[in-house]
């Protein structure tokens, strides 16, 4: 069995005669027994460390690793830079709690700081908080933090991906807001149904840019359609296309959310993740979590601390803006790192590679008989429609080691490409893929 | 120095090929204009700016880290390795669930082993962290009372020592939060918890050991009352590295739990996350849990509960978190784990038993992991306050205890050793808390000094709240 208590036994017994006590039962006598547990806990016997990484390594192998994988909807294979590991691996960063106590927290506090500057230069927005779990709960915070006292209507449009609308949809049972889902059109979120819809009462609007689908909005439009009412505009976005495609503050945006996952970590079977939250400097203190702030010590020194916290659950219990206690920090490091080691020219490069072998990707799949669905500009997902079974598409690919896009429904897949996608691998795919569709 | 004050125009590091297919780029109206202005260093200048960063924090590795509530026990190593393995980094969620067999046996196992160690019949790993947990633990008590039409229940009781995130779940949740009062001796106050109990009430949330430490002996009188009432009961699991393999929350009336695996589970906190907190439940709640299970014998595969909450976040929780978690329990065991609270129990007796003749303990009887002091008394006599002693702790190399909480004690300092700390380091840091006692009546102005040794002095909150400065100005 492994343990990790160091005192031995003669030690423990050692402490507890020092205290004045005969065993450890004798610290759990005042408790009562018939809540006690009887006999043992049923679960296995505890290993050394070389059967318990057998086992591991053995569950492990039960999964599949696809070389190549051609399935984003949400969670996207980018290339990691190894300073990422390396930094996300220092002890005392992973090892450390909460920066609560400034004086030895600097290191994290001024990673963070630094994180929030990224993001905002990312998005265009003015403040960035410390991040939260994943990007579907900054949706959920972010169309949140728009409620106000006469305004509780938030309208979401159809084209966000499914487990997006869920998780706001949770968020939203308890917090009065009301929700409108904009239905789809064509791959895009109904403009006409959006004007008639939106109203004195509506808090916000929410979109996603690229969509569900890979498409580019009308983003700078429907921002024009909130404002007129008076509404926030929420854009959730792709971190990566912001390489390229426009800042949400360009397309007046008043929060910006999004999924930080491509910034450096890895698929991970969906987590830890992390969500990004950016707004105008006007709604900073709606912003929920936690934000670090710049100030000076005793001496004048430049230093960092966690900061507005009059908006927390620990000051303002019930009232709080959020229950939120944590970040995801090592995860808003990994950020840091991947955005600092690429750069600008390696978002910008990464974002380019992305769009461009999608769209060869795209261009390869229509030639050999599947039809692309987007009519619309796209990013890096699009959506093909076949005669053949999703089913059988997939399956003639996952044969040869690779993940193909998302099934959608029988005939519709939802494909995606990034960087890391060679030609070589998109003419292979499309080699399989002919034959299926016999032609 | 900001990492975008070492950038240097032109710096950067080699890290993909040249496009192998013909570039596309977006039209004119949808191409970002406002340019980028991220970092650009070499690889070694970034790699001695992180270094840096790491030197200026403090980790469990770093040193002893009593912060009470908080559970910082050693990070395994094995854990960090299996959660690197590429057969689970490199997992796309929406694989088709044949090619993740490994992944629900993961999900499948820590279910099992969770639900033994707390009595619960079934759990959840979706939710990121304990406050998240706590959210869905009061939808699943919100969706038991709706199926049953039972709809007047509209307040949550939350003991006035409970963590902030209590009430702030709770009106999350839609819920108004009454406060409940201790007793004196710390735990619940039975005759004001059975005046709050009524038809209006939803549930209650609690952790035992309580917030000071202690164990309520009271626990299934309260959890009885609230039953009583046609209320649930909500365990908080911060506390459960006290008491696994001796007592289990289902056994003492809970019906729906959080866990938090990065305390009693030993993964890391990464300066603050990601963590993750699963929510367990008894069987009459499952059918509301969010998410997936895992069901199956031969072949595993996902199953949403009939009447799911739906889903708290995208996927399946912080699936390499869970990794972590899993791989400590299997190394610790059957006998393991309870030994792990075991001596998490000694170890804070030992020190609170070394301390108490100088430092008032808020309640002077045997504590759980964890116990909390009251410096009111030195403050009164020489001006040093909790934070005063916690700075002080930090120039000899020690993290402070949790300050000023639980709200219900004056200037508290909650000390929380864990079990993986030896008696060496729990002897050297007495000798540090008794010291820094003598310095506060000796040499106060000292100690309003602390910390001296850090890489910055006290630093400036009212001054960072009143002119929020939040990022670099390019």
């Amino acid at each position: 069995m492994g343990s990790y208590v160091p005192n031995t036994l003669e030690e423990r017994k050692k402490m507890l005669q020092e205290i004045g006590y005969s065993s450890i039962e004798d610290l759990f006598a005042h408790i009562p027994e018939e809540v006690k547990l009887k006999g043992e806990l049923n679960i296995p016997n505890g290993k050394s460390e070389f059967e318990v990484r057998r086992e591991m390594e053995q569950i492990a192998e039960k999964n599949q690793v696809f070389k190549t994988i051609f399935r984003g909807a949400g969670a996207y294979r980018h290339f990691i830079p190894a300073m990422v590991k390396n930094v996300t691996s220092k002890e005392n960063l992973l090892t450390a709690y909460t920066p609560y106590q400034a004086e030895i927290s600097q290191g994290i506090l001024q990673s963070i700081f630094e994180y929030q500057t990224m993001i905002c230069d990312l998005t265009g927005m003015d403040v960035s908080n410390a991040s939260v779990y994943d990007g579907a709960t900054a949706a959920a915070e972010g169309v949140a933090m728009c409620q106000e006292r006469k305004k509780h209507k938030a309208l979401i449009s159809g084209t966000v991906p499914p487990y997006v609308l869920e998780v706001v949809e949770t968020y939203c049972f308890g917090n009065g807001m009301e929700l409108e889902v904009i239905p789809e059109k064509d791959g895009l979120t109904d403009k006409e149904y959006l004007k008639e819809h939106i109203d004195a009462q509506t808090a916000c609007v929410y979109i996603q840019h690229p969509n569900y689908y890979g498409n580019l909005e009308d983003a700078e439009e429907i921002g024009k359609i909130a404002h007129e009412v008076g509404a926030k505009y929420v854009m959730g976005v792709n971190p990566i296309s912001l390489g390229v495609i426009k800042t949400p503050a360009e397309y007046g945006a008043d929060v910006a959310v999004g999924e930080g996952q491509p910034l450096g970590l890895s698929l991970g079977f969906g987590g830890p993740y992390l969500g990004f939250m950016a707004s105008k400097e006007a709604m900073m203190r709606k912003l929920p979590g936690r934000i670090v702030g710049e100030t000076v010590d005793h001496n004048g020194k430049t230093g960092y601390v966690l900061t507005l916290q009059a908006r927390e659950q620990h000051i303002r219990r019930e009232k709080a803006s959020s229950n939120i206690c944590s970040n995801q920090a090592l995860c808003a490091l990994a950020v840091g790192v991947y955005l600092a080691t690429m750069g600008n020219e390696g978002v910008r490069q990464a974002a380019i590679l992305s769009m461009s072998k999608a769209h060869y990707f795209a261009e390869k799949l229509e030639e050999i008989g599947l039809t692309v669905c987007n009519q619309a500009e796209f990013f890096h997902e699009f959506v093909t429609r076949s005669e053949v079974d999703s089913d059988k598409i997939l399956r003639a690919l996952e044969e040869e080691g690779i993940l193909g896009g998302y099934p959608l429904d029988e005939h519709h897949i939802l494909w995606c490409c990034t960087e890391v996608n060679t030609k070589e691998e998109m003419d292979q795919a499309v080699h399989i893929l002919r034959e299926v569709q016999g032609c | 120095m900001l990492i975008f004050e070492k950038s240097r125009p032109g710096r950067g590091c080699d890290l993909l090929p040249a496009s192998d297919v013909e570039i596309y780029l977006p039209e004119e109206k949808d191409k970002r204009e406002q340019p980028l202005h991220l970092p650009e260093l070499s690889e070694g200048e970034l790699s001695r700016h992180y270094t840096e960063l790491a030197k200026k924090s403090h980790g469990v590795n770093d040193g002893f880290y009593p912060l009470g509530s908080c559970t910082m026990k050693y990070n395994p190593k094995i854990n960090e390795d299996m959660a690197s393995l590429p057969g689970f980094t490199e997992i796309h969620p929406l694989q088709p669930e044949h090619t993740v067999q490994g992944c629900l046996e993961i999900i499948g196992e820590i279910e099992n082993s969770l639900c033994e160690i707390t009595g619960m019949d079934r759990m959840t790993l979706q939710p990121a962290a304990g406050a998240h947990g706590e959210f869905t633990g009061l939808l699943l008590i919100k969706a038991y009372h709706e199926s049953r039409s039972d709809e007047k229940r509209t307040k949550i009781l939350v003991p006035d020592s409970a963590h902030g995130t209590n009430p702030a779940s709770a009106a999350m949740a839609g819920y108004k939060v009454v406060s409940i009062p201790s007793a004196p001796d710390g735990g619940v106050d039975i005759e004001k918890l059975r005046e709050a109990a009524g038809d209006d009430v939803a549930g209650l949330m609690l952790t035992n050991p309580n917030t000071v430490g202690l164990f309520d002996k009271n626990i299934l009188e309260i959890t009885d009352i609230i039953h009583e009432c046609g209320g649930l009961c909500y365990y908080d699991g911060a506390n459960l590295n006290a008491v696994m393999g001796t007592v289990r929350p289902g056994d003492m009336g809970f019906d729906v739990i959080h866990l938090n695996l990065h305390k009693t589970f030993s993964t890391p906190h990464g300066g603050g996350g990601p963590g993750s907190g699963p929510v367990g439940c008894k069987e009459m709640l499952s059918d509301f849990l969010p998410s997936y299970l895992v069901e199956g014998e031969e072949t595993l595969h996902l199953e949403k509960p009939a009447n799911s909450i739906g889903e708290m976040k995208s996927f399946y929780g912080n699936f390499l978190v869970v990794v972590k978690a899993l791989t400590y329990i299997k190394t610790l065991g059957r006998e393991g784990i309870p030994e792990a609270s075991r001596n998490a129990v000694l170890n804070a007796n030992y020190m609170m038993n070394k301390l108490k003749d100088l430092y008032p303990m808020a309640y002077d009887e045997i504590c759980m992991h964890e116990f909390v002091m009251s410096l009111a008394d030195l403050k009164k006599k020489t001006g040093i306050s909790a934070m005063d002693i916690a700075k002080g702790l930090l120039d000899d190399g020690i993290h402070p205890p949790t300050m000023y909480f639980p709200l219900i004690v004056d200037e508290a300092l909650m000390v929380e050793p864990t079990e993986t700390e030896s008696k060496e380091t729990l002897d050297d840091a007495i000798a540090v808390f008794r010291k820094l006692y003598e310095l506060a009546e000796t040499d106060p102005e000292k100690l309003h000094q602390a910390p001296v040794t850090t890489p910055v002095t006290r630093l400036d909150e009212v001054n960072a709240a009143r002119h929020p400065h939040l990022r670099y100005a390019f």
